[in-house]
């Protein structure tokens, strides 16, 4: 299994697991990477704590893939999962099999989203700034979500009712007064009129192709407005957060450098060689390949030409969004290419997850919420939760 | 040929908040057991997100304001990356982008007169942690008491052109930081620290030479020393072509009185700037602003004229009271209380900066009450006690600032008697016990008189009215 410990004794319905993003003082945290292999941190991450306050228990730890870059955890140090030749996700295995009825996991690049809509899942990626951050293993902070893993929504709602809100601990928290937007009281419009975002199609093969008919079909049943719209700057969000997110991880990541904690080299002649063969050692080729490419677009002859542009670039998708959402209540697009990742695509496309992080990059980059339910994905304007869930219920056909 | 220098300072000041610039841990670890100020945000550890103190924030404005800079209304918080041990997080967040102050102007005077220095601006960030070297054990500690403590970095335009400038400089910044008490600036403590960019050209040209950047002088004298030897080898290698200058960081040894290359311009590390998501813009709207203006203390050359106008003290009372607005405060808490501003200078001076002085006390480091000095003031100036007893009432004063003046006095005994019979008693008991005094004294010794009067003093404690005594004594006397 890929938990580290399974309690019993627990009514199941409150056992959660977290995935290896989130810290815990009880159990290591090791961000799926061999740099902190047995780290035992000296905090807990907010969400947890609120949770625990609320009767949860953490049931255990689900492994993640290197700082959760990756498609579904295939680079975790603790090797790739696979069942029936597809590639799996450990939190998405662990709530699947019913032995935790929620998993908490950290959305950075779109792992998250592909797990729920490959396993048939249903995950919330909340509007940035609703959850603390505040105990969570930093990886692109601009765009890090604490996301929930659930195998129905009301269940996304009754967690996310509890770990919304302000926290001081983290200076990118929101209000209070807008977190509780998010809660179970809060009135809201519900999804009338969806977008279905024709751009955002390319590439997918024939099984999403008809996840996403059937999501358009069960919503115009359902009396919802489905209407195509195209947009080739929301679907340009990929390399953009591609740059962004590797920038941020790089400069995240450069704190594990073998002087205070984790992974130290053997052999070493000086404070250089200590970094370096620390780091070379113990950090994964997608890993080090995001490294390299971010430190490039931060340096000072790129800077303006690469990363300062793909700020300015959020900022133009984020008006996109805008503009959608003037007219329609949430968008529909399909969350990956593909229902399964095989061995053999992962071994010839080490870069896949740069690639496939086209479906989920632009609501990480834009900071919005994102359903994924029937193996696409909504998402709506900042504190639509409520409304995207429950137009979610309907995609995933779950009884009224 | 005749060459000038010139010369940048980027001047590192430590802010005196109390606690950090992103966590809550204290700030003053000066002399704390290694690693004892410490948490896991200013350690760097995976998942602690910095949240801005703002009062550093006032701080950096205030410094800003002191400086003569236009205040930027949206300032922002970027990080710079480097590896080096005493980084925890192998990134320090700083300001790159929206410094919180920019465009100032500083007024300096040396001996050739005033001149106007240019502040660059001024940018707020983190102190970086310490290595001590274990040369028994060929090992290296890492303590992080400091990382994180506030800093302000002060960049100037290349506006000065000697050594002598450069501590006016120094000199005038430290003032003016301790004026808005936002700053120790002591070179000595580490809160001060100076970076020093020289380049020596010929005489009147418009083009500057190549610039060497000095780091590692710990003292006002290491500066000036760094800047006389760099302009000398730079004036040797453009005369005599001893070396070919290039843009370098130079790191001076004080020891050797040597500054040696440390890195090139082509060797230094890329820094790989960028805006810090985890810390949103801080936004400084008309209602902070303000507040902050109206914090800021009066300038030492305006209380100097307003001393001299409005209170009436001579030109050299007022400059010794400018000297530190711990002084100033204290004096013009004192006068509010005994309504004298010569009598209040009187104190200031005489007493009060000589005990500073004896007991080698920097002015702002002053903690007793201008208020309780007042009071004192007023006891003497009131006869009520005496001079010599007062000044044991201050000295008290500086080990306990809390010491109300009146009720020490009373329960010291100082107060002085208004009880006539009782002099006349002690007079007679003295005079009695010394005829010869009184024959001397009578015989034309005015010396006599005086071993007289101080017997009397000291059998009375020094509470009574000199006069009082004088008087009943030569009246006595006259009678025996």
């Amino acid at each position: 299994m890929n938990a580290y410990a399974v309690k019993k004794n627990v009514s199941s319905d409150k056992i959660i697991v977290a995935d290896d993003m989130m810290l815990t003082v009880d159990m290591p945290t090791t961000a799926g990477s061999k740099m902190l292999d047995g780290y035992m941190s000296l905090l807990e991450s907010e969400a947890l704590t609120r949770l625990k306050a609320e009767g949860y228990v953490l049931g255990g730890k689900a492994d993640v893939g290197e700082f959760a870059i990756d498609l579904l955890g295939e680079t975790s140090s603790r090797g790739a999962l696979f069942a029936d030749g597809a590639l799996k996700n450990a939190a998405a295995q662990i709530v699947a099999s019913g032995e935790a009825s929620a998993a908490i996991c950290l959305d950075a690049n779109g792992s998250v989203r592909r797990a729920a809509a490959q396993s048939g899942l249903i995950s919330l990626k909340p509007t940035y700034g609703t959850v603390s951050r505040y105990g969570v293993i930093p990886v692109a902070c601009s765009g890090d979500t604490v996301s929930i893993l659930a195998d129905n929504t009301d269940t996304c709602g009754n967690i996310i009712d509890v770990i919304a809100g302000h926290d001081a601990k983290d200076g990118t928290s929101l209000s209070d007064e807008l977190c509780s937007k998010l809660k179970k009281s809060a009135e809201y419009s519900p999804v009338r009129r969806v977008a279905l975002l024709t751009s955002m199609t390319d590439g997918i093969d024939a099984d999403v192709k008809a996840k996403l008919d059937a999501a358009v079909e069960a919503l115009t049943k359902s009396g919802v407005e489905v209407v195509s719209v195209e947009n080739e700057i929301i679907a340009s969000a990929r390399p953009a957060w591609n740059v962004l997110m590797s920038a941020e991880l790089c400069n995240n990541v450069s704190r594990y450098d073998g002087v205070k904690y984790g992974y130290r080299a053997q052999s070493f002649n000086g404070i250089d060689e200590l970094y370096t063969n620390s780091r070379t050692e113990a950090f994964g080729d997608l890993l080090k390949t995001a490294i390299i490419f971010g430190s490039e677009t931060l340096s000072t002859e790129n800077y303006m030409k690469v990363y300062d542009k793909c700020l300015r670039v959020r900022r133009v998708i984020v008006e996109e969004f805008a503009k959608i959402f003037g007219e329609f209540d949430a968008i529909l697009m399909p969350t990956c290419s593909s229902l399964s990742y095989t061995e053999e695509q992962i071994a010839n496309n080490r870069h896949l997850a740069f690639e496939e992080n086209f479906y989920t990059a632009p609501a990480s980059i834009s900071g919005l919420p994102a359903v994924v339910a029937g193996g696409v994905q909504l998402v709506g304007s900042a504190f639509t939760e409520r409304a995207l869930l429950t137009a979610a219920k309907i995609i995933a056909k779950e009884g009224r | 040929m005749k060459y000038e220098t010139v010369i940048g300072l980027e001047v590192h000041v430590e802010l005196a908040t109390s606690s950090k610039i992103f966590c809550s841990c204290s700030a003053h670890s000066y002399g704390a057991e290694p690693n004892s100020h410490v948490c896991p945000a200013c350690c760097g550890m995976p998942g602690m997100l910095p949240v801005v103190n703002k009062r550093v924030v006032d701080y950096g404005m205030k410094a800003g304001m002191m400086l003569g800079c236009h205040i930027n209304r949206t300032t922002t918080f970027d990080k710079k990356s480097y590896y080096y041990p005493d980084l925890p997080a192998a990134y320090q967040t700083t300001q790159w982008f929206a410094p919180v102050a920019v465009n100032g102007l500083v007024e300096i005077e040396t001996s050739k007169g005033k001149k106007n220095i240019r502040i660059k601006q001024i940018h707020m960030e983190e102190d970086a942690g310490k290595l001590v070297h274990d040369i028994r054990e060929d090992t290296t500690h890492v303590d992080f008491n400091r990382t994180s403590v506030p800093l302000i970095e002060i960049v100037s335009q290349p506006d000065l052109s000697s050594a002598e400038e450069v501590e006016a400089y120094l000199e005038r910044l430290k003032t003016l930081l301790r004026y808005a008490r936002v700053a120790e600036c002591e070179m000595a403590h580490g809160t001060m620290r100076c970076d020093v960019n020289l380049s020596v050209r010929p005489e009147g040209s418009d083009k500057l030479g190549v610039r060497a950047e000095m780091k590692n002088m710990n003292s006002l004298e290491a500066i000036k020393r760094a800047i006389e030897y760099e302009t000398a080898r730079h004036i040797d290698a453009i005369e005599n072509g001893t070396e070919v200058l290039k843009q370098e960081t130079r790191r001076w040894d004080d020891i050797k009185g040597k500054s040696y290359a440390m890195r090139t311009k082509e060797t230094a590390g890329d820094y790989r700037y960028f805006p810090d998501p985890n810390v949103m813009p801080v936004v400084i709207d008309d209602e902070w602003f303000d507040s902050i203006k109206r914090s800021l203390p009066e300038f030492p050359e305006v209380k100097r004229d307003r001393y001299i106008t409005e209170y009436g003290l001579g030109e050299y009372d007022a400059e010794q009271l400018i000297k530190s607005i711990a002084l100033c405060d204290c004096f013009e808490d004192a006068y509010a209380v005994c309504k004298s501003a010569k009598d209040a200078a009187n104190w200031m001076i005489s007493e009060v900066m000589s005990i500073l002085n004896a007991r080698k006390m920097t002015y702002d480091m002053l903690d007793i009450s201008g208020k309780a000095l007042g009071e004192l003031i007023l006891l003497v100036t009131g006869s009520k006690v005496g001079r010599a007893n007062a000044k044991k009432i201050l000295a008290a004063m500086f080990d306990d600032p809390t010491i109300e003046p009146t009720a020490y006095a009373e329960a010291n005994g100082f107060v002085m008697s208004n009880d006539t019979g009782k002099v006349e008693a002690v007079v007679k008991a003295a005079v009695e016990a010394d005829p010869k005094a009184v024959a001397d004294y009578k015989g034309g010794k005015e010396k006599a008189l005086m071993a007289l009067f101080g017997k009397c003093m000291k059998e009375l404690k020094g509470n009574c009215d000199p006069q009082v005594l004088k008087t009943i004594l030569i009246d006595y006397i006259s009678k025996v």
